[in-house]
């Protein structure tokens, strides 16, 4: 219990550090590694719009929750939402900033994007270990006309815990009874099998270079290296390949208006890809600093009117308007000790 | 002759001798607080050390604390690691580290001995600097490069003039298949303890080279003088000259391929657990497992299992580091028998 203790002022320290050249209006968040070369580009560009430094520091989801838990940033970023009553216990909203897509990659002579079909029972078998070779009888019968090798297939999935494996787990989770019995769902699990690479760097440049390999990467990954993808069954049974039509289709299938603990995956609609996620952020609902927090919704105020352009070119999908409004609404729950409504606009 | 001068002469010269500048200054020119505060800050740097290994270990402990009182030592041969259903053990790990090393030293020592052996005896005067050097550079490069170098050129090179074949030839042989099964990908426990072999070879050699110049050329040439040939100079003169300054070599090999991270990341596959005693099975280490899932792992008992086996691994290196004390003292008085 100490050591949680210890943890906030070693960051205190380092803030305080930095706190020379940073001045009452700068906000500091940090947390999940997926969206910040987003947040990246989008504090650049606000920086040179409004003069304001948004510092974002890339440590991880698990990171980023201990970070806002203990108040030492002014925005936490997860890519695994938090369930509603987890927020109540620690006084926290979220919001979803924008929507990706996971892939699953493989690594076969000959094989060309999107000329595999797999539907989620089988990819967990693989996972599982239980399909083992690419001529199994239940990948043949799903991919007639295609001649898949007589090869040990070779499982390649992330090491370090990560908000791409949740998205994964959670999807095998839903769709294969066995995955979720044995396994389960969480940012890191213990997987049956495979060679674990670490960060989507690690898994795409393993499954560039082992033959007859497997593995998940978020769709920039793999659309950056020209990876093999696979076309995946969605809920609503038909076979769909990643892109951002896709992506926003199990975007738009949610029902945000309740809860926006929403993990996109498996969505109905016909289109929509289903190993989706969205990517939340974490703020605290009563506020020891509203001028902070004001200056935090800003820049996303700025980043949802503004930033959709920079996120499609960073292959992230930004979120549906509908969306958008409804995290607006929210935004008005955000408050200072006072009780008064923190006012950013 | 100085010892046929009379004692009366000696006492006589020696004010004049011990003070050949003349008297001491009636001033002093150093100033007493000066003193004072270099020794204060002298002992500071030491004590200090020991206060910041003892607030290491110590938030360690407080930090693995759930996990100690969880599982106890039976954590130390558990080989669960599932964050899921939060059951964690570190035998996996500790057995990667272990093993990973101690294949490392395999490979490194001997390779190591016959660099400093050719640095030293064998080589002509005018390749010794360079080849020095250029060990000495290899120390210098990030370890991040060999666990690139060992997952894009090493391992498939491994896996398929080493591992395939092996798999081939010793498909039907009973304890042998074991040692060699797993995916044909080169990636696992060998690769990794190649790599850091290949990573520990500069600390190695160079230090050996450095202990074995220091032998003296006089007891050196006396051996090849009685007709002694260069292996039996290199083991009966200058190795039992060396002896302490080579072990220490091989220990400082030891602790960096025990505390290595990135390298052995990229190369050992970082499978949470053991399918068999195989060479090529992909598996973890404790400093790699700590790297990949430090960050992500919530507050509990993810990261206090996580706190215990950095405890463990600390342990682990205050045991190397005591058995090579121990192993010298043993040397030392086996010579005092010999003599």
């Amino acid at each position: 219990m100490k050591f949680s203790l210890l943890r906030p002022t070693i960051a205190a320290i380092g803030f305080g550090l930095l706190a020379g050249s940073v001045n009452a209006e700068d906000v500091t968040g940090a947390g999940a590694t997926f969206p910040a070369p987003l947040y990246a580009k989008w504090a650049d560009a606000y920086n040179k719009a409004t003069g304001t430094h948004i510092n974002y520091q890339s440590v991880g989801s698990g990171a980023g929750l201990k970070q806002i838990r203990s108040k030492t940033v002014d925005f936490g970023a997860s890519d695994m939402p938090l369930k509603d009553d987890e927020l109540v216990k620690d006084g926290l909203i979220q919001f979803p900033v924008v929507v990706g897509g996971v892939v699953p990659v493989v690594n076969i002579k000959g094989i060309q994007p999107g000329q595999i079909r797999l539907t989620g029972q089988i990819l967990g078998d693989i996972y599982l270990g239980k399909v083992a070779k690419w001529n199994d009888p239940a990948l043949t019968a799903l991919n007639p006309g295609v001649t898949l090798p007589d090869a040990a297939i070779s499982v390649v999935r992330r090491a370090d815990g990560s908000g791409t494996s949740f998205i994964f787990t959670n999807y095998l989770s839903k769709v294969n009874a066995e995955w979720k019995s044995k396994v389960g769902e969480g940012t890191a699990v213990n997987w049956p099998s495979g060679a674990g690479g670490k960060g989507n760097e690690g898994v795409s440049s393993y499954v560039q270079r082992l033959p007859n390999s497997i593995g998940y990467v978020e769709y920039a990954y793999a659309k950056q290296n020209k990876m093999s993808y696979v076309l995946l069954k969605n809920a609503a049974g038909n076979f769909v390949a990643p892109d951002d039509l896709n992506f926003k289709a199990a975007a738009a299938g949610a029902d945000w208006s309740k809860s926006f603990y929403q993990v996109l995956t498996d969505q109905a609609g016909k289109d929509a890809w289903p190993l989706t996620g969205a990517t939340f952020i974490m703020m605290h609902k009563t506020q020891d600093k509203p001028a902070q927090a004001a200056s935090t919704l800003k820049f996303f105020e700025w980043a949802y009117a503004n930033g959709d352009q920079m996120a499609s070119n960073l292959e992230y999908v930004p979120l549906p308007d509908s969306v958008k409004n409804l995290v607006r609404k929210q935004w008005g729950e955000i408050k200072d000790s006072s009780g008064k409504v923190v006012a950013f606009k | 002759m100085a010892a046929t001068l009379p004692a009366s002469h000696y006492e006589k010269n020696e004010m004049q001798r011990s003070d050949p500048m003349g008297r001491p200054p009636a001033i002093r020119r150093a100033v007493p607080w000066a003193d004072t505060l270099f020794s204060v800050l002298a002992h500071g740097a030491a004590i200090f050390t020991l206060v910041l290994l003892a607030a290491i270990i110590g938030s360690l402990i407080v930090g693995a604390s759930p996990a100690i009182r969880e599982y106890g030592l039976s954590f130390l041969w558990r080989s669960e690691w599932d964050p899921v259903k939060d059951q964690y053990g570190g035998l996996v790990m500790i057995y990667g580290t272990l093993a990973t090393s101690f294949i490392a030293l395999l490979i490194a020592v001997p390779v190591s001995f016959g660099i400093a052996l050719f640095l030293t005896e064998l080589s002509p005067g005018w390749l010794r600097r360079p080849l020095g050097v250029a060990i000495e550079l290899l120390a210098a490069v990030p370890s991040i490069v060999y666990g690139m170098w060992g997952l894009l050129v090493f391992s498939p090179v491994l896996s398929q003039y080493v591992q395939q074949p092996m798999q081939l030839l010793f498909g039907n042989v009973p304890v042998l298949k074991d040692l060699v099964s797993g995916a044909p990908v080169g990636i696992g426990i060998l690769s990794a303890g190649i790599i850091l072999a290949i990573m520990i070879i500069p600390f190695i050699a160079a230090v050996m080279r450095d202990v074995f110049e220091v032998t003296p050329s006089m007891l050196k040439e006396s051996a090849y003088g009685l007709g002694a040939t260069t292996w039996e100079v290199v083991f009966k003169v200058v190795l039992p000259y060396t002896k302490t300054g080579v072990i220490g070599g091989m220990m400082l090999g030891l602790g960096r391929a025990l505390g290595e991270t990135m390298a052995v990341t990229f190369v050992i596959g970082n499978a949470n657990q053991l399918n068999g005693p195989s060479l090529f099975e992909a598996a973890n280490s404790i400093t790699s497992v700590l790297a990949n899932e430090f960050a992500e792992a919530g507050d509990g008992l993810h990261q206090a299992s996580l706190l215990y086996l950095a405890l463990v691994l600390f342990f682990v290196t205050f045991v190397v580091l005591g058995l090579s004390k121990l192993l010298l003292a043993q040397l030392r008085r086996g010579e005092g028998a010999a003599a």
